[in-house]
């Protein structure tokens, strides 16, 4: 059966498409569009709007804790804003920002002409805004965790099972497209690494997000009848922040990981080696969901207390079996997709034969991004040891923020590499570089700083803290990394609508790229293909590009 | 633009299957986490020296085991439209599918029962809270099941009888909710 769109194909879409009509046609286009590039660019731009909001609400958080004396805000207030920022760069920010890039190219990546179930998709970027927009009212009046207003407390959780469930059904259909809409010839070993990402990365959000949804189906009703089981508004962070912190966050590596893997091999103009290493180790990062199957924000390594002896050796064995499979196996997979990316970047014995590497900002994006990253990764793992004690301080924060702004740093490294599909227009480089490295630095200020407090003990989720030391300038150097994403977020949503406008013309392969994506016109059409294409290797267009005989002459532009 | 070598369309891969597939494993562990949760919170009542079903409340066990049974009987009607499909035979897809809303209604009838036999107000205990919970969300899953099976009937018997594929996921799902009822009547209805 097949369940691809068949509005797409009809020759209403081309015709009105061709002659363009009204605006307001064009908007109830969009509004009721199940077009994947479409769906993937509104997912963008509104991960985008949130990501600026919750950086300003980093900059108001960072600012309240600079002195340790908590000013501005109460303890209250400080602890449900925390909450918001959190839930908020999850939910709102990095999550919907992967999915939306991956929802957009992965069927162009396939070959394909759509997603499968694309009106799923469609009810899951409308469930997405409608939560999401909800979630926003009920913070705003005193819901969410350790709010005072019961009515907007069951708001909020409500909200966040309509965000999940949307998540979720955006996920379920990337998943299914990688599974079933791949080209002739393109077995699942010879997709695009970015699309075995995204792969990897939904079928863990699919495992992941309907356990969330769970847990706030248990607190709505709870609370809802006046229940106590979880301590009412005050125990929704503690039964819920395993979601918004820790070893879970892994999976956004994972898409970021598939995005440098395909980047590296454009920029070094070679083709990616080891790929089925690089496929296993992809996969190894989506071991990350296991901790949020398991709902565990934190997987604890017990301290040294007693000596190893052979009474308490199974136990301690399995104490670091555990930690290790759910905090380590992603670190390792992320390592292996770096290694062999190193090994393409290594230029050849013959420098004669070592194509010129083509530096470009997506790149830029992605290399600091996907090792920000790891940076948090191995943060959530060192949490976990006791001895090292780091649970109930600010390097949880530190952790969790590298890997969250590390994973938005390559999917706006993404965004830039794709952004000829979607407009038919190239971002500046020069300008687009320079972006990447502000936020870089952003995201390094907004976590390396408490990652180091926390060794200085400094409390998690608290405004108040004792003064001394470094502290403060830690705490200020958070605040303008805060800003620094902010900042580039919002310059970065500026240049896509100048060049949007009125950018060079991109082109149909601007990057000289080696999947199918590139085949195809900028932007790209209704359809994506006018014929199906085959494929024989992973690198599709640079088997073409070897046998000019198949070029139609047009070429890229 | 590149032109690449024409190719026939792509043959159809299974995606309601595959799609399905994948959407059970979103709803294994949405029950699964709420069992999760349903057992530790229990064990904190018990470990505390409490009562976790609270006293004087019996759970009425006859239809929550036939609940159980109905299940089972249930994925052997979907398969059995599974079979009828294959072999193009339009009355014994009608009669399974048929079955299986029948069947899937009772369950819905024997869940409404218990709620009725049990008079537990919602708001009289964590216990109270944590059963409507998990059972509600499962009822909910199974009325998601039947729109699926109409869907299906309508389809097929719309002149779709070829239209295998979407039979083999409709019984899936059923095969998942099966599973998934039997651990949720393990934990909440015998061990409680």
């Amino acid at each position: 059966m097949s369940t691809l769109d068949p509005t797409l194909e009809s020759p209403v879409v081309r015709e009105t498409t061709s002659i363009g009509l009204g605006q307001s046609v064009a908007t109830a286009g969009v509004l009721t569009t199940s077009d994947h590039k479409t769906i993937g660019k509104v997912l963008v731009g509104g991960s985008l709007l949130g990501l600026l909001a919750v950086a300003v609400v980093g900059v108001i958080l960072g600012v309240e804790r600079v002195d340790g004396d908590a000013t501005l805000l109460d303890a209250d207030d400080h602890s449900q804003l925390f909450a918001a920022f959190r839930v908020g760069l999850v939910e709102a920010a990095v999550v919907p920002l992967l999915l939306g890039v991956s929802v957009f190219v992965v069927p162009l990546q396939l070959g394909a002409r759509s997603l499968a179930f694309p009106r799923l998709a469609a009810a899951g970027w409308w469930s997405w805004l409608a939560g999401v927009g909800l979630l926003v009212i009920s913070l705003a009046f005193n819901g969410g965790p350790l709010g005072g207003d019961a009515t907007m407390v069951e708001l909020y959780l409500g909200a966040n099972i309509l965000v999940l469930g949307g998540l979720t059904a955006v996920a379920t259909t990337l998943a299914t497209t990688v599974l079933t809409t791949r080209a002739p010839g393109m077995r699942l070993h010879r997709a695009p690494l970015f699309s075995w990402a995204a792969l990897v990365g939904s079928i863990a959000i699919v495992a992941v997000l309907p356990v969330a949804i769970g847990s706030h189906i248990l607190q709505f009703v709870d609370y809802r009848y006046g229940g106590a089981a979880f301590g009412g508004s005050s125990g929704i962070w503690p039964w819920t922040s395993y979601l918004y912190t820790g070893p879970v966050l892994g999976i956004t590596a994972v898409f970021a990981a598939g995005f440098v893997a395909d980047i590296v091999a454009v920029t070094f103009r070679k083709r990616f080696p080891h790929r089925a290493v690089a496929l296993i180790g992809l996969g190894l990062i989506g071991t990350a969901a296991f901790a949020g199957i398991g709902q565990q924000d934190v997987i604890t390594l017990p301290g040294t207390g007693s000596e190893v002896r052979l009474e308490n050796f199974a136990t301690k064995a399995g104490f670091l079996a555990v930690w290790g499979m759910f905090t380590r196996l992603p670190v390792l997979g992320v390592a292996i997709v770096m290694g062999i990316s190193a090994l393409v970047a290594k230029p050849a014995k013959a420098a004669a034969s070592t194509p010129r590497p083509n530096l470009n900002a997506p790149f830029v994006f992605g290399f600091f991004g996907l090792g920000l990253a790891v940076v948090g990764m191995l943060g959530a793992a060192a949490i976990g040891i006791e001895d090292l004690g780091l649970q109930g301080t600010v390097f949880e924060e530190g952790a969790a923020m590298a890997t969250i702004y590390g994973s938005v740093l390559a999917g706006l490294g993404a965004a830039t590499y794709w952004f000829a599909k979607a407009s038919g227009r190239k971002l500046p480089e020069l300008q687009v570089g320079g972006l990447a490295t502000l936020g870089a630095l952003g995201g390094a200020l907004a976590s390396v700083p408490y990652l180091i407090a926390g060794f200085l003990d400094q409390p998690a989720a608290s405004a108040s803290w004792a003064n001394d030391g470094p502290g403060e300038l830690l705490n200020a150097l958070v605040v303008a990394g805060h800003a620094a994403v902010g900042l580039t977020v919002l310059a970065f949503a500026g240049l896509v609508a100048k060049s949007w406008r009125s950018g060079t013309d991109a082109g149909d392969d601007p990057w000289s790229g080696q999947t199918l994506e590139w085949a195809t016109m900028s932007p790209a059409p209704a359809d994506n293909f006018s014929t199906t294409p085959t494929v024989m290797s992973p690198e599709p267009l640079l088997d073409l590009k070897a046998k000019p005989s198949f070029d139609d002459g047009s070429g890229p532009s | 633009m590149y032109a690449l070598p024409p190719a026939p369309p792509p043959p159809p891969r299974r995606q309601m299957l595959i799609g399905t597939a994948i959407a059970s494993v979103g709803v294994c562990t949405l029950i699964g986490g709420m069992l999760a949760v349903y057992i530790r919170l229990r064990e904190s009542v018990r470990d505390a020296g409490e009562s976790w079903v609270p006293e004087g409340v019996t759970i009425p066990e006859v239809p929550s085991n036939v609940m159980l049974i109905s299940f089972f009987v249930l994925v052997l009607f979907a398969q059995w439209a599974v079979y009828a499909t294959r072999r193009g035979d339009r009355v014994h897809i009608g009669l399974s599918l048929g079955l299986v809303g029948i069947v899937g209604l009772a369950i819905i009838n024997a869940q409404a029962y218990v709620y009725n036999q049990l008079a537990l107000p919602a708001a009289d205990s964590t216990y109270a809270t944590m059963f409507y919970a998990v059972t509600g969300t499962m009822t909910a899953l199974v009325i998601i099941g039947l729109v699926f099976t109409a869907i299906t009937a309508f389809r097929l018997l719309g002149g779709r009888e070829s239209d295998k594929e979407i039979v083999a996921a409709h019984a899936l799902y059923w095969y998942v909710l099966a599973a998934v009822f039997s651990a949720l009547w393990l934990i909440v209805y015998v061990s409680k």
